[in-house]
C-alpha cells in the first residue's frame, strides 16, 4: 500500500466500525495581475506584478474548488494546504483560498524569485510541496491566466516523479485511486492512475464556491506559513531572471485595431454589405 | 548542420497539417528531423515531401496506452542521441505537456505557443489575449519550441526521408498515467478548428440553433466555432469552444454570430487577420474588434448572406 495513503479504522457512535480514508492535498494558487486590467510589462520584460491589481487566478479558483470537495467528500481529517510563490502581496491568493475553506496557505516569497520562468517556478513549488509533506494530491489550475502555458503542472510531475492527471474536467477518486475525464485533441478519454499525482482541473469542473462570511472570519485564525527559498534549501542562484532557461527580447503592444465599419441590417441591407466586404477580401 | 526534431502530429499515419507548418519552420533552423511514434509505417514520403530528412519511426506499443509521459521519453532519448539543436512540438495541451516534461528532463528552455519562430531561434508569440506581441530565445540547452498551427505556410521541399527505426526505452513510472478509455473525436467533416484559415462561431445569442451558423460556415468552407455560454447550454461540445478554457485560433477570418466578445473569448480568436461580427446588440464589445459588423438578427442575417454567397460561387 502508498506510504502517502493513511487508511485508518475509526469508531463511530454507535460502534460501527467504518474505513477512512484521509488525504493530505496541496494546491497551486498563483496570484496573477487582473485580465480585466491593462496588463503590462516592466523595462526588463518581465511581467508587471506590483502596479497591476492582483488576485487569485480565476483559473486556480476551480483547482481550490474541486480540492475542497475531495477533501469534503473523504471527511474533515483530510487537510487542503494552499500553496503560492510569489511576491508578498501575493499572499492574498492564498487568503482566498482559506476563505474559500483551505485548512492551511503557504507562500513562498523571496526577492531571488522574481522573474522565474516556469521551470524555477515549478523548482520551487517541487520542494515547497516536499516541506508540506508527503502528498496524496496535488491539485492546478489548467493554466495561469497569465503565463497561461499550461506547462507547470507537468513540470511539477516530473520533478516530483508522480504521474500527472491533467486537463481534468470530471474527477472521481476512490481509495487511492483517481480517474479523470479528459477532453483531449483528438479523443475524450479516461485517465486513470493510483495516487499521489498531479492533478490539473478545467473550468469545466463546475463552479467554485464565493467564501462565505464565516468562512472569510474563520481563515483568519487559520495558519498560513510564509517562506524563503533558504527555508527549502533552494539556492537563489537556481531561480530568477537572471538564470531564466529562457529570455523574453522584446515586447510590443499591439497597435490598436483600426475602428471597422459597422453597419445596421436595414431591410436586409446588411447581408448584402456583408457579402461585399467578404468580397473585397477574396473570402467569397 | 544540426538536426532539428519535429514531432509528428498524425491520425493513424496521416499527417496533419501544423506538422507540414513545422518541418517549414524547421529548414530556418537546421535540418528537418521528423520522429514519428505510431503503428505501421512511418508516412516518410509525405513528410519528405515537406523537407524531411531524415524520419524516425518509433513504435508506439508501449507508448499510446499512456498521456504524456512516454512519449517525453522518447524525445529525451533522442535529442541524446541526434544532439539536436532544437525540438519543435505542435502546440496543443498534450504538444505543451510532453515539451514541459521534456524540459525538465533535459534542463533546457521552453518556450510555448510559438505563432512563429526565425533563426536562432527567436520566437514570436502573442499574449495577454493578443495585446501584446513578446519577441523571445531559449538560453539555456536545446531550444524546446511548441508551435500553433497556422504559423507557417508548407512550403514543399524534397527531403531524403530516410527511415531509421528507433526502440526507445520507456520506464514504468512514465506508464503511471494510464489512458483507461477513449473516444476518437467524431469527424464533422468540416476543417478542424485550430487549422482551419476560416472560423464562423456560434454564441448565446443563436438560441441554441446552430444551422445558420453551420450553413454559413459549408457555404465558406470554414470550421465552427461556439462561445462557452453556447457550450455551457449544451449546444455544442466542448471542443467548439473557442477563447481561454477552450481553442486559440487565428485564421484569415473569424465571423462571430451571437457572441458578446468577453475578454475570455477574446483570448482565443483576438489574433485573427480579419474579424466580422454579427449581434443584435450595437453596444456588443465584439464590435470593438471588427473589421466590418453587421448590427442585426443572425438568424435573418446569416442566411441571407448564406444564399448571396452560394449565388456568387
Ligand atoms: C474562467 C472563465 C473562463 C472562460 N472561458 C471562456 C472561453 O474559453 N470562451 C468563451 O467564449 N467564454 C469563456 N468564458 C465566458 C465568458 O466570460 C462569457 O460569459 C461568454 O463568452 C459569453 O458567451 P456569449 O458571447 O455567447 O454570450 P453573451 O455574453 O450572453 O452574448 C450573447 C450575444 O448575442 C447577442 N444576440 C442575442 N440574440 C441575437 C440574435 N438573434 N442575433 C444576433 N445577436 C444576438 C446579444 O446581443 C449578445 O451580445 C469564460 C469565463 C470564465 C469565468
Ligand atoms: N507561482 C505559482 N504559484 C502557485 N501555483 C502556480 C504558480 N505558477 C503556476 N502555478 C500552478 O500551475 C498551474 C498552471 O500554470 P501555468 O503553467 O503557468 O499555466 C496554475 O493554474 C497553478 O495551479
Amino acid at each position: 500500500m502508498l506510504a502517502a495513503l493513511r487508511l485508518r479504522n475509526r469508531l463511530h457512535t454507535g460502534g460501527a466500525v467504518q474505513a477512512t480514508t484521509t488525504m493530505n492535498i496541496v494546491v497551486c494558487v498563483k496570484h496573477v495581475p487582473d485580465a480585466t486590467a491593462d496588463r503590462r510589462f516592466e523595462s526588463d520584460n518581465t511581467v508587471d506584478r506590483v502596479g497591476v491589481d492582483g488576485l487569485l487566478s480565476e483559473l486556480d479558483e476551480y483547482a481550490v474548488e474541486q480540492a475542497l470537495q475531495i477533501k469534503e467528500k473523504l471527511g474533515d481529517d483530510s487537510e487542503v494546504t494552499a500553496l503560492c510563490i510569489g511576491p508578498e502581496g501575493a499572499v492574498d491568493a492564498v487568503r482566498k483560498a482559506l476563505q474559500m475553506g483551505a485548512d492551511k496557505g503557504v507562500i513562498v516569497t523571496d526577492e531571488a524569485i522574481a522573474g522565474s520562468d516556469a521551470p524555477a517556478t515549478s523548482l520551487v513549488l517541487a520542494e515547497a510541496i516536499k516541506k508540506i509533506g508527503t502528498p496524496d494530491l496535488v491539485v492546478c489550475g489548467m493554466a495561469s491566466t497569465d503565463a497561461g502555458m499550461s506547462v507547470v503542472p507537468a513540470m511539477l510531475a516530473e520533478r516530483l516523479g508522480l504521474p500527472q492527471v491533467t486537463f481534468a474536467s470530471v474527477i472521481e477518486t476512490q481509495g487511492d485511486q483517481i480517474r479523470v475525464k479528459r477532453d483531449g485533441d483528438a479523443a475524450t478519454e479516461v485517465i486513470g492512475a493510483t495516487l499521489p499525482v498531479v492533478l490539473s482541473v478545467t473550468d469545466q469542473t463546475g463552479e467554485a464556491r464565493y467564501p462565505s462570511f464565516k468562512g472569510i472570519m474563520a481563515a483568519k485564525k487559520k495558519p498560513l506559513d510564509t517562506w524563503a527559498l533558504g527555508d527549502l534549501g533552494v539556492d537563489a542562484g537556481q531561480v530568477g531572471l537572471s538564470v531564466a532557461w529562457s529570455e523574453v527580447e522584446e515586447t510590443t503592444a499591439r497597435p490598436p485595431r483600426t475602428a471597422g465599419e459597422i453597419v445596421k441590417d436595414e431591410d436586409g441591407s446588411g447581408a448584402q454589405a456583408l457579402a461585399g466586404f467578404l468580397a473585397s477580401k477574396k473570402f467569397i | 548542420m544540426a538536426e532539428i526534431l519535429v514531432l509528428v502530429d498524425h491520425v493513424d499515419g496521416a499527417v496533419k497539417k501544423p506538422t507540414l507548418e513545422l518541418l517549414t519552420i524547421a529548414r530556418r533552423l537546421g535540418e528537418p528531423s521528423a520522429v514519428f511514434i505510431g503503428s505501421g509505417d512511418a508516412p516518410a514520403e509525405a513528410l519528405a515531401k515537406f523537407g524531411a530528412e531524415k524520419v524516425y519511426a518509433v513504435d508506439d506499443a508501449q507508448i499510446k496506452g499512456y498521456l504524456v509521459a512516454p512519449k517525453a521519453e522518447v524525445l529525451q532519448q533522442l535529442v541524446e542521441k541526434t544532439s539536436a539543436g532544437a525540438v519543435l512540438i505542435p502546440s496543443s495541451a498534450e504538444g505543451k505537456e510532453i515539451a514541459a516534461r521534456l524540459a525538465i528532463k533535459i534542463d533546457s528552455g521552453l518556450i510555448t505557443d510559438a505563432v512563429d519562430v526565425q533563426a536562432g531561434p527567436v520566437t514570436t508569440q502573442s499574449v495577454f489575449a493578443g495585446s501584446y506581441t513578446v519577441q523571445a530565445k531559449v538560453t539555456k540547452g536545446t531550444p524546446i519550441i511548441t508551435v500553433k498551427p497556422n504559423s507557417a505556410a508548407p512550403e514543399e521541399a524534397a527531403g531524403a526521408g530516410a527511415v531509421e527505426a528507433f526502440a526507445p526505452t520507456i520506464s514504468d513510472a512514465a506508464k503511471a498515467a494510464q489512458i483507461v478509455a477513449s473516444q476518437p473525436r467524431q469527424s464533422t467533416g468540416r476543417p478542424e478548428l485550430t487549422e482551419a484559415a476560416i472560423v464562423v462561431s456560434g454564441g448565446r445569442g443563436t438560441g441554441g440553433d446552430f444551422s445558420a451558423v453551420e450553413a454559413l460556415a459549408d457555404s465558406l468552407g470554414a470550421a465552427v466555432g461556439a462561445s462557452r455560454a453556447a457550450v455551457d447550454s449544451g449546444w455544442k461540445p466542448h471542443t467548439f469552444q473557442v477563447g481561454q478554457t477552450g481553442k486559440t485560433v487565428s485564421p484569415q477570418l473569424y465571423v462571430a454570430n451571437g457572441i458578446s466578445g468577453a475578454i475570455q473569448h477574446r483570448a482565443g480568436m483576438q489574433t485573427s487577420k480579419t474579424i466580422v461580427a454579427v449581434n443584435k446588440d450595437e453596444e456588443a464589445p465584439i464590435f470593438e474588434l471588427v473589421d466590418f459588423g453587421v448590427v442585426g438578427d443572425l438568424h435573418t442575417v446569416l442566411p441571407a448572406l448564406t444564399e448571396e454567397i452560394n449565388k456568387r460561387k
